[in-house]
């Protein structure tokens, strides 16, 4: 079975064509359980997201905040494995016959071998890949086994990249651009820095993949103003942050889905 | 270059312009870094061609650190290595106690070229960490030191002297709270920060151009102590020996004996509990190739790419990654790697003590360890050159605990009494 790169790219486009910005929601897998990952996942569907990134926790999340390294630990503490990531995409995508992809660092995956991390996740009905500590530079093979099999590459721009660079990234990826609205790591924001809208001008120069915001943003507000000037909204710590609050489970599944529905309201300018 | 004390690599072979040593190295990291990582290799390329960032840096060198570091020849601890010659590269002599200073100083002219004013650093035994914070207040440049907690309270003693300097100590909660996370933060730190702060490496580990760049600051190490031999022995050395955890003093020691094909180059790495106890930092011996830290190296890791957690006795070799230079040396057999024990280490930093009244750091006992070792298989014709690589005041606490050497120690006399037989009885 080839990857969904087709379906993203139709979901992005689809909302384009409402006049709206996509809500991108991120999840890491095995957080709290790979059950209870894979309930979170279907509830923030639920809620009004359009895609869904699933978190390969790593051991050293470097790009990663207090509030999903904790996520993280609690994930990796459980003992999740990349067959239960690829068992949380399989049964998302199945359930919900939406865009999954994977985030993750790069060594998991160059430990378990490129061909058949992109097989697997293909067959398991994966759209692609978010590999953030993965240059374009060094990202030869990782992309041809991801065209192959039909996933996704999206590359992270930052407000740092010149516009020379923004050009080859984006030549080089695929699905859509993620732009990072601000210098640092996950995390939420008071608010979410002027720089992101003159980095998804600058990115937009140079390719018509969307261009899709995330880091820091929490909120319908926040969502509303990034939906002003990107593709897609990309808002993940919040939902982490409202399962790690949540007095149990039930309620977290609950919270992430209220929250889904806010920003989605937010991305339409509804809220 | 006429510079006496900043000699890079003449050569050049390796690293390839990608920062490829063979199969090792490269730029794993986020795209926020990308073009501060680039303005470095390119402040980097500038200053090591102009002779005036050398004057700047050789007149550190000379009268700051006080380079040349002596060599020292070693006869009673010699006894115990088979008879061996054995001689000592000095960096314990150094300004701060190792051989950190080399670097940092190195890095510190760097980044006021950059016109950064703030500098942030990892520090596992909090060697690196005190040199940073040293060379920030000779510069005047703001400090923020990243340590895991578990090495905040064994090295204090360097905690209290980066604080006295003027540094920020950041106790690093995450993770198995060693080095490993004071880097895992310092990257943190530094995506956030990165327009006025430049990320004070202290290994030959990270991404291009830090392995090469650190390298180079260190080289002055094989070069003088190369010399120095020829002078004093007659002859290159049979082995050179130093500890590895990222490899910097090792790296240094070896490069300039790597064209001396007859010369053994002998990294001693972490074995903690015992290799098969799977408590050990021996990233070469039992780890696997992938990328940690924004490099391809070995890596203690998983069958999935999780990092396993380390473990040393000593909290600068604590470290589960490993310079990509030494696995290009490891695989291209050029240099071999062996495991050494907490206690033949701790054995090796008490016989260094009392057979020459030099208290070696725990990490550097690792190499004297290593050289016990080597003397014996080479015998009485045989000449070592260990690297020294720092002194051991910072591990007095970890060392009076493992002897019983305070006085609330009920243990002490009888210990003391055992220890005097142990040495002779090693002699034999």
């Amino acid at each position: 079975m080839s990857g969904k790169i087709q379906l993203l790219s139709d979901t992005l486009a689809a909302a384009r064509a409402e006049g709206r910005s996509a809500l991108i929601a991120y999840l890491p897998a095995g957080f709290p359980t790979v059950d209870g990952g894979i309930a979170a996942i279907k509830a923030v569907f639920e809620g009004g997201a359009d895609v869904v990134e699933v978190g390969l926790p790593h051991s050293d999340p470097v790009l990663d905040g207090p509030v999903i390294q904790t996520a993280d630990d609690i994930a990796l503490r459980g003992g999740v494995k990349i067959a239960d990531v690829m068992r949380t995409v399989r049964e998302a995508y199945e359930a919900t016959g939406k865009p999954v992809l994977v985030m993750t660092y790069w060594n998991p995956i160059d430990r378990y071998g490129v061909e058949r991390f992109t097989a697997e996740l293909a067959e398991a009905g994966g759209a692609g890949c978010i590999l953030p500590d993965l240059p374009v530079q060094e990202s030869a093979l990782w992309r041809e086994h991801a065209e192959k099999h039909g996933l996704a590459t999206v590359f992270v721009v930052a407000p740092s990249s010149r516009d020379a660079r923004l050009a080859e990234i984006t030549e080089a990826g695929s699905g859509f651009v993620y732009a990072a609205s601000l210098m640092g790591v996950t995390g939420t924001r008071e608010s979410v820095g002027a720089q992101a809208q003159d980095l998804v001008r600058r990115t937009k120069a140079t390719t018509d993949l969307p261009v899709c915001v995330g880091l820091g943003v929490s909120n319908a507000a926040q969502a509303a103003e990034v939906a002003g000037f990107a593709d897609g909204v990309i808002v993940g710590s919040a939902f982490v942050k409202r399962m790690l609050d949540a007095p149990d489970d039930a309620a977290g599944l609950d919270a992430v889905r209220t929250l889904a529905g806010e920003l989605a309201k937010g991305v339409r300018g509804t809220a | 270059m006429s510079s006496e004390f900043f000699i890079p690599d003449p050569e050049g072979r390796v690293p390839s312009a990608e920062g490829y040593f063979g199969a090792f190295g490269g730029k794993f990291i986020p795209e926020a870094l990308v073009a501060a990582v680039d303005e470095v290799a390119v402040e980097y390329d500038k200053a090591k061609h102009d002779p005036e960032f050398a004057r700047e840096l050789d007149d550190l060198l000379v009268n700051y650190t006080g380079r040349p570091s002596a060599l020292t020849e070693v006869p009673r601890f010699a006894e115990h290595a088979g008879g061996a010659r054995v001689f000592l590269k000095r960096e314990d002599l150094n300004h701060t106690g190792s051989h950190k200073i080399n670097n940092v100083l190195g890095q510190a002219l760097l980044t006021r070229r950059m016109g950064k004013t703030r500098v942030i650093a990892e520090t596992g035994a909090g060697q690196h960490g005190v040199a940073t914070a040293t060379a920030c207040a000779l510069f005047g440049l703001e400090c923020t030191i990243y340590m895991g907690e578990i090495d905040t309270q064994r090295q204090a003693l360097n905690v209290a002297r980066m604080r006295m300097l003027g540094a920020e100590v950041i106790a690093v909660k995450s993770g198995s709270r060693t080095l490993k996370d004071a880097i895992n933060e310092a990257f943190r730190d530094w995506v956030a920060n990165v327009d006025h702060t430049h990320y004070l490496f202290g290994t030959v580990a990270g991404p291009h151009p830090f392995p090469a760049m650190v390298r180079d600051f260190h080289r002055v190490i094989g070069v003088e102590a190369r010399r120095q031999l020829l002078e004093r022995a007659g002859r290159l050395p049979d082995a050179a020996i130093a500890c590895v955890g990222g490899g910097s003093n090792a790296i240094g020691l070896f490069h300039a004996f790597i064209p001396d094909s007859s010369v053994r180059l002998v990294g001693c790495e972490p074995a903690g509990h015992g290799v098969e106890t799977g408590e050990h930092a021996a990233t070469l011996t039992a780890g696997e190739p992938g990328i940690l830290h924004g490099s391809r190296s070995y890596v203690l890791q998983d069958e999935e790419g999780q990092i396993t957690e380390p473990y040393s006795i000593s909290a600068g070799l604590d470290y589960p990654g490993i310079g990509p230079e030494h696995s290009y040396l490891k695989d291209s057999g050029r240099g071999e790697y062996r495991a050494v024990t907490d206690d033949a280490a701790m054995q090796a930093l008490r016989l260094l003590s009392r057979t020459e009244g030099i208290i070696p750091a725990i990490e550097s006992a690792h190499a004297l360890a290593g050289a016990l070792e080597v003397g014996r298989e080479l015998g009485e014709d045989g000449l070592i050159i260990v690297n020294l690589s720092g002194r051991g005041d910072k591990d007095m606490d970890t060392a009076a605990r493992y002897f019983g050497l305070y006085d609330t120690d009920a243990a002490v006399a009888a210990d003391a009494d055992g220890d005097a037989a142990e040495i002779e009885g090693d002699a034999k």
